[in-house]
């Protein structure tokens, strides 16, 4: 846990500006990387490896090879609508070190052969990208966007676009709909955006934290970053973490680090005499673990075998003064409110789980209903156009599969307090 | 008048009503349009290969202006940017930051973030302080919203766009004259000014 390459002196006063910045050796590997052919660089990224760290931890190597070569004109989208519940890496990393953004997401754009790219900022993030604004007129007047970039053949140009508040415009369809100025209504896949995406044209979709990477990837070197963290899960990941902890925030960590030293050593785990009964490992969408999967490695690989996913890197931890149901009440509330509406699946089976949630809290459900509810979020999984229903779905499946006694309990305890037979029963006793 | 912004399907559709066109073609007549509006959009429009993608910065900047997407502001956006108002009021009523229903343009957006972080240290309770003290105040425009990616600060609130937190209800009295008052809210818990929680981060 000795690796820090995004957050190294993040709190140096004036990061966010070009100067010191640059004092610290910003822009250099984009120098280098302009040196080098963009086949080069690719190559780079492919050694190192680099899983995206937006949520679905594709290869970014393989995503940018997939773009069509030739003459057309091809876009680059940073993904920076950050919505997933719990996290809050990339707000940190624009705030901060907005020029690193710049520069690895120009960088990205040379080994892709894009010539327009666009920054998707959620717009509660307007202080960000205000700053984001700032930085990109700096690097404009020193030559770092636009017309042939420092005297090379490459020229770029960059527009931070801010959204209006909905969490599906992180889904990458999603995403490109609402940049073309329309709802946010995810695409059927495939054509995939590297074929047809912004304006019908081939277009890559990377993270901030992903294109953040991108200049240590190529000052060190593709293999030399690839020695950090475990071989399927290469380097240093942003961890949000936030609940029940008592140092929330974001920490750098290598991945494959025990998870037990991310919630309790560095964030310093719940409050005194609380234990954890449950997290989420990567965002609210990603199935919980519970107290006893703390020492699973945290990395991708790990995660997926453990039957959960690393996400955006959001851990929220939820100690044991928390009922379950309020916590998957809370979950589900969530993407009721945020599902398009497009697949009923998605539309219909979020409004049920909050409705049966909702009926078991109020004492009005049977035991039947948790198995229905449960085989709701398994009609839901896989039958839409994105995985919002999904990332409903696979949570509260989990929270339904590991605390099933404590919903019954709930049940029962709530039917019993409503019911006037169980206040009859209540009075015999 | 049928409410505009509703959501649900509990409205008839008003079918007396003309089919909005663009306004100022094919005849249909043009809406005035203030002027430093027009230049906000037409500059967000020349930033894109497709002009309709500025929609979004339209609305908002319309917004601004009017308080919330009423209307007359979609009409002074379709006439500048040359669609149907009908199209721009499919856009606004998908976005949670694209208000449907009447707001004062004077009044201060105050965003509480109710979703999982947040509620798991008492953002309910501090959603419910606000709203109670806000009361009816025409200056105050409070509402929950869903995770707002501050979970560090949590339980925590966005004033037009100023994250502050962590939050305490008795912090509530104070905020709201803060902002009632057009003074820096809270200045020692705003976001920017907190260091990173990584030790390694140091600078």
């Amino acid at each position: 846990m000795t690796e820090t390459l995004l957050f190294d002196r993040i709190d140096e006063p004036g990061l966010n500006t070009l100067a010191v910045y640059e004092a610290r050796g910003g822009y250099q590997a984009l120098r280098k990387a302009l040196k080098m052919t963009p086949e080069e660089v690719l190559g780079e990224l492919e050694a190192s490896n680099l899983r995206g760290r937006g949520g679905a931890g594709f290869q970014m190597g393989k995503k940018v090879s997939f773009l069509p070569h030739g003459a057309i004109e091809k876009y680059l989208v940073c993904n920076a609508d950050e919505s997933e519940p719990g996290t809050f890496k990339d707000r940190e990393l624009m705030q901060k070190t907005p020029h690193l953004l710049i520069e690895g997401l120009v960088i990205a754009s040379y080994a892709a052969g894009a010539s327009r790219s666009f920054i998707y900022i959620r717009g509660e993030y307007s202080q960000q990208a205000d700053i984001l604004d700032e930085a990109l007129r700096e690097a404009r007047d020193a030559g770092y966007v636009g017309e042939r970039i420092l005297g090379s053949e490459h020229s770029l140009s960059l527009v931070v676009h801010r959204g209006a508040g909905a969490y599906i415009c992180g889904e990458e369809t999603g995403l490109l709909d609402s940049l073309e100025g329309k709802r946010g209504n995810p695409r059927l896949k495939p054509p995939f955006p590297a074929n047809q995406g912004l304006y019908q044209g081939p277009t890559l979709i990377n993270n901030v934290e992903t294109l953040s990477t991108v200049p240590a990837i190529v000052r060190m070197g593709g293999a030399e970053y690839a020695k950090i963290g475990t071989e399927q899960s290469t380097g240093t990941k942003l961890v949000s973490v936030s609940g029940h902890v008592q140092r929330p925030g974001n920490y750098e960590i290598e991945l494959g680090v025990p998870s037990r030293e991310i919630i309790y050593g560095l964030a310093g785990g719940p409050p005194e005499g609380r234990k954890v009964k449950c997290w989420f490992p990567g965002g609210s969408s990603a199935p919980v673990l519970t107290g006893e999967d703390l020492d699973i490695p945290y990395d991708f690989e790990s995660m997926a075998k453990a039957g959960t996913m690393l996400g955006s890197g959001a851990i929220i931890v939820v100690d044991d003064s928390t009922p379950i149901l309020d916590v998957a009440l809370k979950t589900a509330k969530f993407y009721r409110h945020e599902s398009c509406g497009k697949c009923t699946p998605c539309r219909e089976g979020t409004n049920w789980t909050v409705k049966m949630l909702e009926r078991i809290d109020r004492g009005e459900a049977t035991p039947m209903d948790l198995e229905i509810m449960a085989s709701v979020q398994e009609h839901i999984i896989g039958h839409c156009l994105c995985v919002l229903g999904d990332a409903m779905a696979m949570p509260i499946g989990s929270m339904i599969a590991k605390f099933k006694d404590e919903f019954e309990a709930h049940m029962e305890a709530r039917r019993t307090e409503s019911s006037p037979a169980g206040e009859l029963a209540g009075a015999a006793a | 008048m049928n409410a505009v912004g509703s959501r649900g399907w509990d409205v008839p559709a008003d079918l007396e009503k003309n089919p909005a066109t663009i306004p100022g073609v094919g005849g249909s007549p043009s809406v005035p349009v203030p002027e430093d509006l027009r230049k906000e959009i037409e500059a967000h429009m020349a930033l894109y290969p497709d002009t309709r993608s500025a929609a979004l910065p339209a609305l908002a900047a319309a917004q601004r202006l009017h308080g919330w997407c009423s209307p007359e502001a979609i009409d002074q956006v379709a006439c500048v940017m040359g669609v149907t108002p009908a199209s721009l009021d499919a856009v606004a009523t998908f976005y949670d930051m694209l208000y449907t229903e009447p707001v004062s343009p004077q009044a201060h957006s105050v965003y509480v973030c109710t979703n999982i972080s947040c509620s798991l240290r008492g953002a309910d309770e501090l959603y419910a302080a606000i709203s109670e003290q806000a009361g009816d105040d025409e200056a105050l425009d409070v509402r929950p919203f869903e995770c707002l990616g501050a979970c560090d600060i949590a339980p925590m609130a966005s004033v037009d766009g100023v994250y502050v937190g962590p939050l305490t209800v008795d912090d509530v009295p104070k905020l709201l004259d803060d902002i009632r008052a057009g003074r820096e809210v809270l200045p020692d818990k705003q976001l920017v000014r907190r260091p990173c929680a990584d030790p390694k981060a140091g600078a």
